[in-house]
């Protein structure tokens, strides 16, 4: 047998030197590489910017502060994440029927999108008919819900609704829980869009009352799920708006714990205990193809969580320091060209939010460029999360980047970026303040232009749009996805009698008490919002309600 | 001799996604021309009245989730106020039938995702003489 050889023949002292050396010669004029969140990459990274002898102090094992490696000892070997695709189109009975077809090819998770209407706080019959149903499902009552979900057990599925302030898609969830006799202890899922600071940042989709009235119905919120639904997830924070609008990857992260400190600063300021509303809180981002500083914003965003949790409030609970997170596949990077290259781009980013240790992901659909995506779109993106997961075996092993020299001093970087831009924030008074100043949103802005430059420089190759063109038209393209005006006209006009035929009484008197809630300090106005939707108020004369007694939030302009 | 386009970028419907709109925005601001932008969620006849009062050449609409569905709505508005020759051209996210129907109903052009700013600036500068003229305008000197 061969005796093992002398570390000091395979790497002799000085091979750094003249690796150096080497390099500088055979490359000539180097490439500067910058990633999106203005890191300089080096072409190699070695034992002088990481080593072995800090995974302890750095990574921690999973399941252990400082939670690089992941937030459960276990992993995605233990329980893969939570394979949650965005549904939403047509009517409730669309919405049903591709719900059970995503369901039956191995969906685990229940997401529910409603139609742009709802989210801007209004019923089907307050808005302009060409625009029902084409984005999200067309859902305004309790009734509308039940259909939805006709056939899905709902205390056996966690429950994802895109549902801003003031929640009317929970308090509606709720009472079909009621009719269906299933406890509120056992419904799972999580608020997605209860973030108002991120809406008012950078995603104007949604219906918004004032801030300080936004501010108060979230804690309210909070408040009343850690009481009533304990399983229930109330807060949502969201960097995925704000880095799809064009912030970096760091800042998106930033402003994300920065939000997610106000969120915390303004529960604790109403006396709530961290140890019972931060193991509720979870995360929501936006993953690009840029795969490594993807990975590393991940595992930094999580050590950072940790540490500020326990340094700002004392946590003690463990499931208070974890930093859950969902992903969805970032849309800004697909392109209309060449539309099935996108497949690619999907891939990528998803394995990037899965290396980076996600609890819950969203692959976007190839066609989602074109439109609403179809449906043999919505299922190459199940199929592309299932081959990830079950072919390619991306689940054996936790954390399998960490302690790559590269990964880690990565990690540390993103790291640092992400408590500058924090620190901005913090220095300019807080989430709240930076929102209402416009500090957040011109800096969002920025970003974006700064991108669209190297875009329109060519210094950012993007396949089919700056290089590597192919002529393509109408029929190279892929069918969209329609909206079938008859099943919204019948939808319509279904719920004009219904709404007709309510006990007017019953319904008067749930707004006049949903109202006087909004003007009373010392009531919970969510828990108005549960009693009105139990007692068939609907989605619009909800948030009609709210919108007269505490304002409503314009968009500033900000260019 | 140069004349500055005047142009108004805006979203109407319910879609609040922004970041095109404004990108847009701040490069034909940058490229020399005077703009108008709007936040989100404005009414047709808001954006019909802003054009008038402000007289613009063109009204830039940004439409990321079929709120140009409603553009031929628009377009009928501004042909009651007999705005006709101010140009729209909506950019965006829009199925290749749906360019169709706005062609059809009086848009000037589309712009779909991956157009350079510039390529947008370079249009709208071609069909603003086009557009002055039609509204009687002289074209005015600009040193």
């Amino acid at each position: 047998m061969n005796k093992p050889l002398d570390a000091r023949t395979l790497a002799p002292a000085g091979a750094d030197e003249r690796w150096k050396r080497e390099y500088a010669e055979q490359i000539g004029r180097d490439r500067a590489c910058e990633n999106r969140s203005g890191i300089a990459i080096k072409p190699l990274y070695t034992n002088a910017d990481w080593d072995g002898t800090r995974h302890d102090a750095d990574l921690g094992y999973p399941g252990q502060p400082p939670y690089t490696r992941g937030i459960y000892a276990t992993m995605h070997r233990g329980r893969t994440w939570s394979q949650r695709q965005l549904i939403g189109l047509g009517t409730p009975a669309d919405y049903n029927a591709r719900l059970t077809a995503l369901i039956d090819q191995g969906t685990t998770a229940i997401s529910l999108i409603p139609c742009n209407s709802v989210f801007r706080g209004y019923d089907m019959d307050e808005v302009d008919p060409e625009l029902l149903g084409t984005c999200g499902v067309v859902v305004n009552s309790a009734d509308h819900m039940d259909e939805c979900l006709a056939g899905v057990d709902i205390g056996g599925m966690s429950c994802a609704m895109n549902d801003p302030s003031p929640f009317t898609l929970l308090a509606f969830l709720l009472a079909v829980a009621r009719r269906r006799g299933v406890p509120f202890s056992a419904i799972t899922g999580t608020s997605n869009q209860s973030d108002y600071l991120s809406h008012y940042v950078a995603n104007h989709m949604f219906f918004r009352i004032a801030l300080p009235g936004a501010r108060r119905i979230l804690a309210d919120h909070i408040d009343f799920c850690v009481r009533w639904v304990p399983r229930w997830n109330p807060m949502s924070v969201v960097g995925q708006h704000m880095q799809q609008a064009g912030a970096t990857p760091a800042q998106a992260m930033a402003f994300t714990l920065a939000t997610a400190l106000q969120n915390a600063d303004d529960c604790v300021a109403r006396g709530m205990d961290p140890d019972a509303f931060l193991p509720r809180f979870t995360f929501f981002f936006d993953v690009s193809v840029s795969f490594f500083e993807e990975v590393a914003k991940f595992r930094a965003g999580r050590r950072i969580w940790a540490r500020l949790v326990r340094e700002r409030y004392g946590a003690k609970d463990p499931r208070s320091l974890r930093f859950k997170f969902h992903a969805q596949t970032s849309g800004v990077d697909l392109t209309r060209q060449q539309p099935l290259n996108n497949i690619a781009r999907v891939t990528l980013q998803a394995m990037a939010g899965i290396f980076g240790g996600l609890q819950s992901l969203h692959t976007d659909a190839y066609d989602e460029v074109l439109s609403c995506p179809t449906e043999f779109g919505a299922r190459i993106a199940v199929a592309t999360q299932n081959i990830l997961r079950e072919e390619a075996h991306l689940t054996d092993v936790i954390d399998p980047l960490g302690g790559s020299y590269y990964v880690e001093a990565l990690t540390a970087q993103m790291e640092e970026a992400i408590l500058r831009d924090l620190a901005a924030v913090q220095d300019a008074g807080g989430m709240y303040a930076a929102v209402e100043s416009g500090l957040v949103q011109r800096l969002i802005g920025e970003s974006a232009r700064r991108f669209q430059a190297k875009v329109e420089s060519g210094e950012q190759t993007i396949v089919g749009v700056n290089a590597y063109r192919v002529d393509e038209t109408a029929s190279d393209r892929p069918p969209v996805q329609g909206v079938a005006d008859d099943a919204i006209r019948a939808h319509l006009s279904a719920f004009a009698t219904w709404k007709a035929t309510r006990p007017q009484a019953r319904i008067a008197k749930a707004l006049d008490a949903l109202a006087r809630a909004a003007n009373d300090a010392r009531a919970n106005v969510f828990a108005g919002v549960v009693a009105a939707a139990d007692a068939g108020c609907t989605h619009g004369e909800i948030c009609g309600t709210l919108r007269r007694e505490l304002g409503f939030g314009h968009v500033q302009a900000i260019v | 001799m140069t004349t500055i386009p005047k142009v108004l970028v805006t979203k109407i419907g319910l879609d609040g996604h922004d970041r095109g709109s404004r990108v847009v925005a701040a490069h034909l601001r940058d490229a020399g021309m005077e703009v108008i932008y709007t936040p989100p969620w404005q009414s047709i006849d808001a954006v019909v009245n802003l054009a008038l009062e402000e007289d613009v050449d063109v009204i830039g609409i940004s439409s990321l989730a079929t709120d140009h569905r409603i553009v031929p709505k628009l377009m009928r508005a501004l042909a009651d106020a007999q705005l006709d020759g101010v140009a729209v051209i909506v950019g965006g996210i829009v199925p290749d039938a749906d360019e169709a129907m706005l062609l059809e109903a009086g848009v000037a052009r589309v712009f779909h995702p991956g157009t350079s700013l510039d390529e947008i600036a370079v249009y709208i500068r071609s069909i603003v003489p086009a557009l002055r003229e039609a509204r009687g305008h002289a074209l005015e000197d600009q040193p």
